[in-house]
């Protein structure tokens, strides 16, 4: 009863930010100086396409009643048309949405496999070298421009040695040795950057529960060392790791355009990065309001999942 | 039979330049409980962590010998410098540990079985059904009641007191020879506290282990220890049998412990009986709502109080911890807005006061709080905070006024002026409380509230605080309302007592009355519960 | 207790003792230096196409060798540094006084005020940085103005939520609960107690703002959607050097550490002075330190 109290309030929560995401990306449209209309259209233009893209976009009619029939019409599926090719904007978008995916999953689970024992390792040493060593390499993972190794990457391992693409694309489900080929480079760009990132978080996450009076208790026990590592120092870092894992998700789904940009993957965020470059607002308001559901989705998810891992949420 | 248990020897323990721990030697013997006592700092913690071999401060170095000697004739295991196979062999199988902080010494994620169970499986290699079966047994000898459901429970779903029993437990499972108990009721109530000093002795008798244990209380020492040792600054200052130490204290340092405890024995602070009301305070009725992750609740914190405070006179409100007592002050502070009721401060009504008015009305009540490292902003010199509330109220206009006068609140609580200049990190918890009580006497209230302000002191720190209090009172005929969960300081400070439990009043009388006579029984047992001045050996010889 | 105790003073002394922190504070000295002075220390002039030239690797003339339009990247570089630095200083500006004022009014009122700034905050949060940036530039269009305004707005929100957090817990700190029942007014309390006492992550998230303002202005502008040629700067060349990297390893090489040794040193220098404001990490410096 309780997790289910839990849940009702985060869900109404996540609705509640996700109606303030639809008012931002209506706005969007909404804010540009000048006439969108005939921006988008820019040598294309002529009295006719602008009148037909006008009220093909509704941007004839009253603001409320525009955004009342955005929200309806967004919620039933229908994002409108493309500016620039007509095209439905949700086609598009779920064309491209697998390439993300399944890049933002490959990078997700290249992080953790470093972040995890590489944050753990370096809390259980702190103060030791081997901690300086993981801080200071995380110092550079997060410094680092993620396009900037990705053009590094591709120079070392497809040009110069030879080993995988240069750039290019196979669908996971029909291709999956070629998808493999392909996603190593850009999944390792975004994914090492997402472990620096990790690996801070889980460094000081396993700290703050290390320092917590019932791993004494574990020790005081005399449980072997490797018991209370696992049992109970990180199953109690498991919380604060999920919830860093859900935000780097989300925030891989909308960072990994520039990389998109430099490996030519054909994803959700090289089609944003051609849209704004052409002004196609619908396209820009489609592919924004997308990506920031599916991060809503992703942290009601983590929140279900807490509710799992924690009795103290679970149980009065 | 008497044989020793533990035998430490010269321990010394090193961090970086610093020597904390000075060559403390100390033995227990089976079936004997050896107390610990000394302040904060004292490193009284650290000597035992230190013995046992559980010490993890980083870049500590430990040196000496501690011993943990069989009942059988096996050979002793040497725990300073021990390797880690040995020590995990020691720690839970043949030592078992108890802490002070039921809050988080239980892991939130597991089960009380399985956290049992835990060293039955390290230790014995019990199989599951054997293993659950120990772990009821055990949950049932430290007096949990429905020990077959909460074995299904987790930490979150039992009290502080019903936790620490759990630890008692778990520290018992494998049936240890040493028993090393660390400020074990420091985080209870005293009701609480009584009953697991209770259990710890009964758990000795039947089960024949040395006990160590840790305390910052003479009172509970005197309770539970045949054998003391005291220690001051790394050093063991003194060691001897109980009874030796509180009848014939040969340290100095001891002697200064002993006296400063406070007692119920002993003059009450005589009763003024005609001095007029200053605070009346009628049908307070304070709640608030709390948010948690699942949703909110009102906590019904105080229910339909009422009280008078007379001139020049302490009243001294008394209640564990949940009874409301806090909240009384945050009421007649402005700090928390009353549900009901009204109070009058010398005919001003205190609740329902004007936009307008309310800064002078803050000027008649001052508040001094319990914490003393988060009482003063740390930013800000002493002389900054004591002078804030001269600044606010206009009563020192020029900057040089203003230091006159703080020069002259601080000499008035015992302070040098030069303090002024310093910041609260560099004094020790006393001068901070200090400087707080400077501060608010800088407004020269009517009533000036004192929250649990000596709880978080040393014994010796609070005594002289405590005098500095009484002193203060005679000489600028001061009114206070004495808010604390201690029933001693109650005694030692005040002239009428209100004892309250979950937001209501239990009992109101004057304290010479109160203490003599208790009427009620919820009074009966929190006097019951304060460790008496003597040591139990005293009174019964074993 | 949540508010740091340590001396000011004796922090800084102790901050810069960090190795890393003394070095990144030095480096960042000279970048800074090197940006203000761009203009007349630069070699040649940023346009000055020399086609002969072109592909030139490093060396005595070319300290950074030249692009494919014989321009020097030394000097580019140089000039690029004040475009970016000028704009991470400008946005990170913006972000610091809009977020922290409405994060401190927000943490100390509470109320309505507080959650109505909380879904704000959290909505502008469900975007990634980059894509709201992107949206940004998309509406205003690009140009190094837009560029400011985009990445000060998108990190608005991260100072907003670190001043409200800090603010509250100083706000229920016993030592503002005295202050009010003596008395003392909202506005002397703000000033007095709880800005000097949030100063310290708001000063750590600066350093690393600027960090994160370096990245993403670099991220617009490889785009094409920051800052606009004829500028110069580095994410754009790196943008270009794309079709050279075999051939002119030094195109790509240089811009790209420009970026990643100022980014670093920002971190550093924050994680430095944030390694020396956390008590808990202090006390851990302190026992060292007594050796």
């Amino acid at each position: 009863m309780r997790v289910f109290r839990f849940l009702a309030r985060r869900l109404l929560y996540s609705l509640v930010v996700l109606l303030g995401v639809l008012v931002v990306v209506f706005a969007l449209v909404h804010l540009v100086p000048g006439d969108p209309v005939r921006i988008a259209l820019g040598t294309r233009y002529s009295p006719e396409a602008y009148q037909a893209l006008r009220s093909a976009s509704g941007l004839d009619r009253p603001i409320v009643e525009q955004f009342v029939g955005y929200v309806g019409s967004a919620l039933s599926g229908n994002l409108g048309v493309s500016f620039r090719n007509g095209e439905p904007v949700t086609v598009t978008l779920l064309d491209r949405l697998p390439a993300t995916l399944s890049l933002a999953a490959a990078a997700i689970v290249i992080g953790l496999l470093i972040s995890v024992p590489a944050g753990t390792w370096a809390a259980l040493h702190q103060g030791r070298a081997s901690d300086a060593i993981v801080r200071v390499a995380t110092q550079f993972g997060v410094s680092i421009p993620d396009f900037w190794m990705g053009i590094l990457l591709i120079e070392l391992f497809a040009t110069t040695l030879r080993w995988l693409p240069t750039s290019g694309y196979a669908p996971l489900i029909s291709d999956p040795t070629g998808w493999l080929r392909h996603v190593i480079l850009p999944g390792s760009t975004v994914g090492l950057v997402a472990a620096a990132i990790m690996t801070r978080y889980i460094r000081s996450a396993v700290l703050d529960v290390a320092s917590m009076g019932y791993v004494r208790t574990a020790r005081s026990k005399g449980l072997p060392p490797r018991v209370v590592t696992i049992r109970h120092i990180l199953r109690n870092a498991l919380i604060p790791v999920l919830t860093i894992t859900g935000i780097q998700l989300a925030t891989i789904l909308g960072g990994v355009i520039v990389v998109e940009v430099v490996f030519a993957w054909p994803g959700l965020g090289r089609l944003v990065y051609t849209a704004v470059a052409a002004r196609d607002y619908s396209l820009i308001q489609g592919a924004v309001l997308l990506i920031a559901a599916l991060f809503l989705l992703i942290n009601l998810i983590v929140d279900v999942l807490y509710s799992v891992a924690d009795p103290r949420i679970r149980l009065s | 039979m008497r044989k020793v248990a533990l035998s430490t020897r010269d321990l010394r323990v090193r961090i970086g330049a610093r020597e904390i721990l000075r060559g403390i030697s100390l033995e227990v013997e089976h079936g004997q409980t050896l107390g610990i006592v000394g302040e904060s700092g004292s490193g009284k913690s650290m000597t035992v962590l230190a013995a046992t071999g559980l010490l993890d401060a980083p870049g500590a170095e430990v040196t000496g010998s501690s011993a943990l000697m069989g009942e059988a004739a096996s050979a002793p295991v040497q725990l300073v410098g021990a390797s880690g196979r040995v020590l995990r062999t020691v720690h839970g199988g043949r030592i078992g540990f108890v802490f002070q902080d039921p809050g988080t010494s239980l892991n939130p994620l597991l089960t009380l079985e399985r956290q049992i169970s835990e060293s039955l499986d390290a230790h014995r290699g019990l199989t599951r059904r054997s293993a659950r079966a120990r772990a009821l047994e055990l949950l049932d000898a430290v007096g949990l009641p429905d020990p077959a459901e909460r074995l299904n429970n987790y930490p979150h779903q039992l009290s502080g007191g019903q936790r620490q029993r759990v630890m008692i437990a778990i520290a018992l499972a494998c049936d240890p020879e040493l028993l090393i108990a660390d400020e074990p009721t420091t985080a209870l109530d005293v009701t609480t506290q009584a009953q697991i000093i209770e259990l710890v002795r009964q758990l000795q008798r039947d089960f024949g282990a040395a006990v160590v244990w840790v305390s910052h209380d003479l009172g509970v020492i005197g309770q539970v220890a045949d054998s003391v040792t005291v220690l001051h600054n790394g050093e063991a200052v003194e060691q001897a049998p109980v009874l030796d130490v509180f009848d014939r204290p040969q340290h100095p340092y001891t002697r200064e412990l002993l006296e400063a405890s406070p007692r119920i024995d002993g003059d009450v602070a005589p009763p003024h009986e005609d001095a007029p009301g200053l605070l009346k305070v009628s049908g307070l009725d304070v709640r608030y709502s709390v948010t948690g992750p699942v949703g909110s609740t009102v906590v019904h914190a105080v229910r339909d109080l009422s009280f008078e405070i007379r001139r020049a006179t302490t009243l001294g409100l008394v209640g564990e911890s949940g009874s409301g007592k806090s909240t009384v002050a945050a009421a007649l502070t402005g700090l928390v807005k009353p549900h009901a009721g009204t109070a009058s401060l010398a005919g001003t009504d205190v609740f329902t006061v004007r936009r307008a008015d309310e800064r002078a009305l803050r000027r008649r009540i001052s508040l001094v709080m319990q914490d003393p490292f988060a009482s003063l902003d740390p930013r800000a010199r002493v002389g900054a905070a004591v002078a804030e509330p001269l600044y606010v109220h206009q009563l020192a206009k020029r900057k040089r006024q203003r230091r006159e006068r703080v020069a002259e609140l601080l000499e008035l609580v015992g302070l040098p002026a030069d303090f002024a200049s310093r910041y609260p990190h560099e004094l020790s918890g006393g001068q901070r409380q200090r400087v707080s009580i400077a501060r608010a006497l800088a407004v020269q209230p009517e009533l000036l509230i004192l929250d649990e302000s000596t709880a978080s002191l040393d014994v010796s720190a609070q005594a002289n605080i405590l005098d500095l209090l009484s002193q203060l009172q005679l000489d600028h005929n001061l009114t206070y309302l004495f808010i604390t969960h201690n029933l001693a300081v109650v005694h030692r400070m005040s002239h009428d007592v209100m004892v309250m439990r979950a937001g209501a009043v239990v009992e109101y009388r004057p304290a010479a009355e109160l203490f003599a006579a208790p009427e009620q029984d919820y009074t009966r047992a929190l006097l019951a519960a304060v460790p008496p001045a003597r040591p139990r050996a005293s009174a019964d010889p074993r | 207790m949540t508010v740091d105790t340590y001396d000011r003073r004796a922090s800084w002394r102790l901050a810069l003792r960090n190795p890393l922190t003394l070095i990144s504070a030095v480096i960042l000295a000279v970048i800074v230096l090197a940006a203000l002075t761009a203009d007349r220390i630069a070699p040649y002039g940023v346009n000055k196409i020399d086609v002969p030239n072109a592909l030139q690797p490093p060396s005595g003339a070319h300290l950074f060798g030249t692009d494919e339009l014989g321009r020097d990247i030394f000097s580019r570089v140089l000039v690029g540094a004040h475009a970016s630095l000028e704009v991470a200083a400008a946005s990170v500006t913006f972000a610091f006084f809009v977020g922290v004022t409405l994060g401190v009014v927000a943490g100390y009122r509470g109320g309505w005020l507080d959650m109505v700034l909380m879904r704000v905050i959290d909505v502008m949060f469900a975007f990634p940085v980059l894509l709201l940036a992107l949206a940004i530039v998309a509406v205003l269009s690009p140009g190094s103005t837009t560029t400011i305004l985009a990445i000060g707005i998108v990190y608005t929100p991260i100072f907003a939520r670190v001043a409200r957090a800090s603010t509250l817990s100083v706000r229920i700190e016993p030592f503002v609960a005295v202050s009010r029942t003596l008395g003392t007014g909202n506005v002397l309390i703000l000033r007095r107690h709880i800005l000097p006492n949030i100063a310290s992550p708001v000063i750590v998230q600066t350093s690393l703002s600027l960090a994160f303002a370096i990245l993403s202005e670099a991220a617009l502008s490889f785009l094409g959607l920051g800052l606009q040629p004829p500028e110069p700067s580095w994410g754009r060349m790196l943008f270009d050097a794309q079709g050279f990297v075999h051939l002119a390893w030094w195109m790509s090489v240089f811009p790209g550490l420009a970026i990643f040794v100022t980014a670093l040193a920002f971190n550093l220098l924050g994680d430095g002075v944030r390694d020396v404001l956390d008590p808990k990490q202090r006390t851990l410096l302190d026992a060292r330190r007594k050796r």
